[in-house]
């Protein structure tokens, strides 16, 4: 792939960052990652990523507030977004959903279900 | 003999780690450089002074060379790859090949495996206290964003060919987890078995009471004072509580319900020759130290709404900490026939749960007189490890149970 399609993983975990960006990458997507909630709208509006892929719980900020605050940008309306969150509940599902999470994933996940998730976001925004 | 095929591999794999060329091995155990290397690659057999002598060499025993990582740790590994669902899946056939190659990290990667699903069996059977427990859902949180990164971790040596740099970042990421892993589970699995003597947070004035009586390994009378650190409202439960035992232990004093015991556990018998009510003698039961009795024993009492009035948890039947406890539990089959004491012998669903022995009976009053309501109060002792085994038929809770076809369930599981 020459023209490598990108990704933006919002996420503290470490040791998540480091999995999810090997996985990615051997895949051929160029993986950027953003580790706290303060700052995170600058990255995606600086870094303008294929597919986001948001951590919810983050120490100084709510992922929800931060997919808010994209959704509200008339930029990064469409900007294919994968919700991360350790809270499965339906109503954490349906919150995620209603406020501009276009697919929601719960931790614990499989690699290869967050791959094939990934794979679809882009697939999906490049046949738009 | 898929254990024999990877004696070879190994071999090789020790003598990496310890840094031997072939011919260094080979010169160390006695044999020519070319027939280890057919011996490595599982093209001549080896066994006798050979297989002795290359162990030694490698400075380990020829038995962990033959017989290779075991069938205990290959069912775990199993176990692991059948709980990860993956696309390609884990590569079952070459699980001997994989704890051929690096048998510690083989090894750790199934102890996280038995960690992981303890813990999701345990977050998941407690699913309805973080949705009242914020302080849980955070250390919930933590302990999942942990699963996770090791989850992904193991997948990856799992299922990927890895270069040196790589295998040693995923090995050491996997081990700083498992540390966290183990600091967080433990500070949960605390909090989590409230009642049974650990700290946590209990946030009725009847979990106050069993908190405080846990402590005391349910060995309570009714000479203790009310101390400790209690809400008012826990104070007057305690005060009630302890003034039972007193009266309960005035009507079957220690000597004779310790004598009553001496041919096995039949509250029923007890009761009827001491000439008190079963219900008395299962409270009782449940006072004596388990170094008295010599088991463990649990005990739970309703109104007669069916309300949980006091619990004493034991390891094997669960009681739920938030909401309605199973319908099909003896206790409230034996308060639709009140004048029908029962005995039973019923298994829960859940990975923990042992076959009990439960012995339930249910004392109705008129406090206010003969004109006044109708009480009841049941009681049931549990006695976990039956001596006969009987399938799974009763749950915890509705929320947490797996029953498909129970035709008392209120609501659905959320498992």
């Amino acid at each position: 792939m020459t023209d490598r399609q990108r990704v933006l993983l919002i996420e503290d975990e470490p040791n998540i960052i480091e999995a999810i960006r090997f996985v990615l990458s051997r895949d051929g997507w160029q993986v950027a990652t953003h580790p706290e909630g303060r700052g995170a709208v600058e990255a995606v509006r600086d870094r303008m990523p294929d597919v986001l892929i948001l951590d919810v719980m983050l120490p100084d900020r709510s992922g929800y507030d931060i997919l808010a605050d994209l959704r509200a940008d008339e930029a990064l309306r469409d900007l294919p977004i994968m919700v991360l969150t350790a809270r499965g509940q339906s109503k954490e599902r349906e919150m995620a959903l209603e406020i501009g999470a276009d697919v929601f994933m719960t931790k614990p996940f499989s690699n290869a279900e967050m791959l094939e998730a990934v794979r679809a976001l882009a697939h999906r925004r490049d046949t738009a | 003999m898929a254990s024999d095929r990877m004696i070879g591999a190994r071999i090789r794999a020790r003598r990496f780690d310890r840094g031997l060329s072939q011919a260094d091995l080979a010169k160390a155990a006695g044999i020519s450089a070319s027939y280890l290397n057919l011996i490595e690659h599982d093209k001549r057999r080896i066994g006798g002074r050979v297989l002795a002598a290359v162990a030694d060499a490698l400075g380990t025993d020829p038995h962990r060379l033959s017989e290779g990582a075991g069938p205990r740790l290959i069912r775990a590994l199993t176990a692991a790859a059948a709980a990860t669902e993956s696309d390609p899946p884990p590569e079952i056939d070459q699980i001997e090949r994989l704890a051929a190659d690096l048998p510690g990290w083989t090894a750790l990667i199934a102890a996280q495996s038995d960690r992981i699903a303890a813990l999701e069996a345990r977050i998941a059977a407690m699913g309805d206290r973080m949705a009242h427990d914020p302080a849980l859902s955070a250390s919930v949180h933590d302990v999942l964003s942990m699963v996770t990164a090791i989850r992904s971790s193991a997948a990856i040596l799992v299922e990927e060919e890895l270069e040196a740099d790589w295998q040693r970042r995923f090995h050491r990421n996997i081990d700083e987890d498992s540390r966290r892993l183990a600091t967080s589970a433990q500070a949960l699995a605390g909090y989590l078995t409230a009642g049974e003597g650990a700290a946590f947070d209990a946030v009725s004035p009847q979990e106050e009471v069993e908190a405080w009586c846990a402590e005391r390994g349910f060995a309570i009378s009714g000479d203790m004072p009310v101390e400790g650190d209690l809400s008012e409202g826990a104070r007057a439960l305690l005060g009630a509580v302890l003034a039972r035992a007193g009266a309960d232990a005035s009507r079957l004093p220690d000597s004779a319900l310790l004598r009553g015991l001496e041919d096995g556990v039949d509250p029923f018998a007890l009761a009827s020759g001491a000439g008190v009510d079963p219900g008395l003698v299962m409270r009782r039961i449940a006072t004596l130290p388990r170094e008295r009795l010599g088991r463990d024993v649990g005990l739970v009492e309703c109104d007669g709404a069916g309300a949980i009035l006091f619990r004493r948890p034991t390891a094997g039947f669960d009681l739920p900490r938030y909401g309605a406890p199973c319908a099909l539990w003896p206790i409230f089959q034996a308060l639709l026939v009140p004048h029908g004491p029962r005995h039973d012998v019923v298994r829960q669903f859940g990975r923990d749960a042992r076959p009990a022995e439960t012995w339930c009976s249910v004392a109705l009053d008129h406090p206010a007189g003969y004109g006044g309501p109708l009480t009841a109060r049941a009681t049931m002792l549990i006695l976990p490890g039956a001596a006969d085994d009987v399938p799974p038929t009763l749950g915890t809770t509705c929320r947490l149970c797996p029953r498909a076809d129970c035709p008392a369930r209120r609501e659905a599981a959320i498992l």
